[in-house]
């Protein structure tokens, strides 16, 4: 992909607090910590990454935890707050690529229009058990990529793929790799 | 011997009660509406060929044929998530509300957490709280998959739970699914009873004090509180309500189940209990072919 988008450091501003949440501003001109991605990023990456419906995300907060991890909030509360977990990790910033959760992808990414692939039954399960896939064919963007198959009547997002020279990287986590039965 | 023999003189066939004991539980899962509706995770179900049945009770459970439910793919989309078909009665019995703010106490691993999120359909908060870092890995790790996000992780003794982390001051709802001897999970986990003493029950029932009056504290007057266990033990159970009734501001609230159950037990050795026990809830394996567990509902009074 051509994003190579990064939140610069600023010298000017506040450093991050690793182990609180804080939530976004809303706006790079709100921004009050270094390198912090704001909402209106976050949502704008993923209309021009994925061509989602930006009102899917209306119901949601966004908040950093760690550096660079964003965590989506069904409510909104203080910030800081310092809890264990709020929500559900989405992304992670604070990197060249910013990259998109498994577990977000599975649950926003059903109706993106873009740099989805779609996987055969056999290749489906071989990126679910975490290997690499050979596919020539794509002529989308390279980075990261939205992979799906179809399932029950409709595309279903397994997870995120890694796309460069030809090869599509399974970066489904160690832990949720599975060996699954091949759909015809 | 047997610790269940204890519990002999309170069920009503002895015979049919020891037998259930004895028989592995049937896999079941829980439709995650987060993600899917029940008709798609039957669809897929059937690309699959994975054989199901409904359970009558509970729309949102299936019963699968054979295999257990994490080599499926509705599993791996978080479609579906495995979870004993009794320990999705105390959800349904705090009937949380889409928006309200609800405390789950004894959280982790998260099957009735995420439950309480898909009945809010994932709007207003969960507080899903546990004293065990290790089984708050797990929580999360079942809330990623199944998509949850009204979820706030906290890590603190439940006894002593404080909401200064919050812009709030009181729930709407609380659920204490205690820790317990567990007597209950014995078809799950047939090493379920061998650790089992008498003096574990007794330590074991302060802490479930304390965690209930906890819950009662911090929800709203008019609010619900729904304590649960899976084990038969009276000590743990009648005799935890008991106590709340004579040392909180609350009362028992009678409800009624799809499950066939048995009243809760006003005496037990040489303790009596508050008649309002007997509109609490026990559940024996043999009346619905699945694991113990014990339920009460309570109102906030004040």
């Amino acid at each position: 992909m051509t994003d190579e988008r990064r939140v610069p450091e600023d010298e000017s501003l506040e450093d991050n607090i690793g182990q609180q949440f804080d939530r976004l501003p809303a706006t790079p001109d709100d921004r009050t910590v270094s390198g912090r991605a704001s909402r209106k990023e976050i949502v704008d990456w993923w209309v021009e990454q994925y061509d989602v419906d930006p009102k899917i995300f209306d119901p949601f907060t966004f908040w950093e935890k760690g550096a660079g991890k964003i965590w989506i909030f069904g409510d909104d509360t203080s910030s800081p707050i310092e809890v264990e977990g709020l929500g559900m990790t989405v992304m992670r910033t604070r990197q060249r690529h910013w990259k998109p959760t498994m577990s977000a992808v599975q649950r926003f990414a059903q109706h993106a229009n873009k740099n989805v692939i779609e996987l055969s039954g056999e290749e489906a399960v071989r990126f679910a058990q975490g290997e690499n896939i050979q596919y020539e064919a794509w002529d989308g963007d390279w980075g990261y990529l939205i992979v799906a198959h179809e399932l029950a009547g409709s595309l279903a997002p397994i997870g995120v793929g890694l796309y460069l020279y030809g090869e599509l990287r399974s970066t489904v986590p160690k832990g949720r790799r599975e060996s699954l039965d091949t759909l015809e | 011997m047997n610790p269940l023999e204890r519990y002999a003189p309170l069920v009503d066939d002895r015979d049919a009660f020891f037998a259930a004991c004895e028989r592995p539980l049937p896999s079941v899962v829980r439709v995650n509406p987060i993600k899917a509706p029940r008709s798609r995770v039957c669809d897929a179900f059937d690309e699959e060929g994975v054989g199901y049945e409904p359970v009558t009770w509970n729309d949102s459970l299936l019963r699968l044929d054979e295999r257990g439910p994490g080599t499926t793919w509705p599993y791996y989309h978080g479609w579906i998530h495995g979870q004993e078909e009794v320990s999705a009665f105390p959800a349904t019995v705090l009937d949380p509300q889409p928006g309200e703010r609800v405390w789950d106490a004894c959280a982790a691993p998260g099957s009735k957490t995420t439950q309480l999120s898909a009945l809010m359909d994932d709007t207003g908060i969960v507080v899903g709280n546990d004293n065990n870092l290790g089984r708050l890995s797990a929580l999360r790790h079942n809330a990623e998959r199944l998509g949850v996000t009204n979820l706030v992780v906290t890590h603190q003794d439940g006894r002593s739970f404080s909401l200064k982390p919050f812009d709030f001051d009181e729930f709407d709802r609380a659920l204490v699914d205690a820790p317990c001897s567990c007597e209950g999970t014995c078809r799950k986990n047939p090493t379920a009873l061998e650790g089992w003493t008498l003096n574990h029950v007794h330590g074991v029932a302060g802490v479930q004090k304390g965690i209930l009056s906890r819950a009662i504290q911090a929800t709203k007057p008019g609010g619900t509180v729904v304590y649960s266990t899976c084990t038969f033990a009276p000590e743990e159970n009648e005799a935890v309500i008991d106590y709340v009734l004579e040392n909180e501001d609350c009362k028992v609230v009678p409800f009624e189940t799809p499950l066939e159950t048995a009243p809760g037990v006003t005496e037990w050795e040489d303790e009596t209990f508050d008649p309002a026990v007997t509109d609490t809830h026990r559940v024996y394996p043999h009346f619905n072919d699945t694991g113990g567990f014990y339920c009460a509902k309570l109102e906030v009074t004040a």
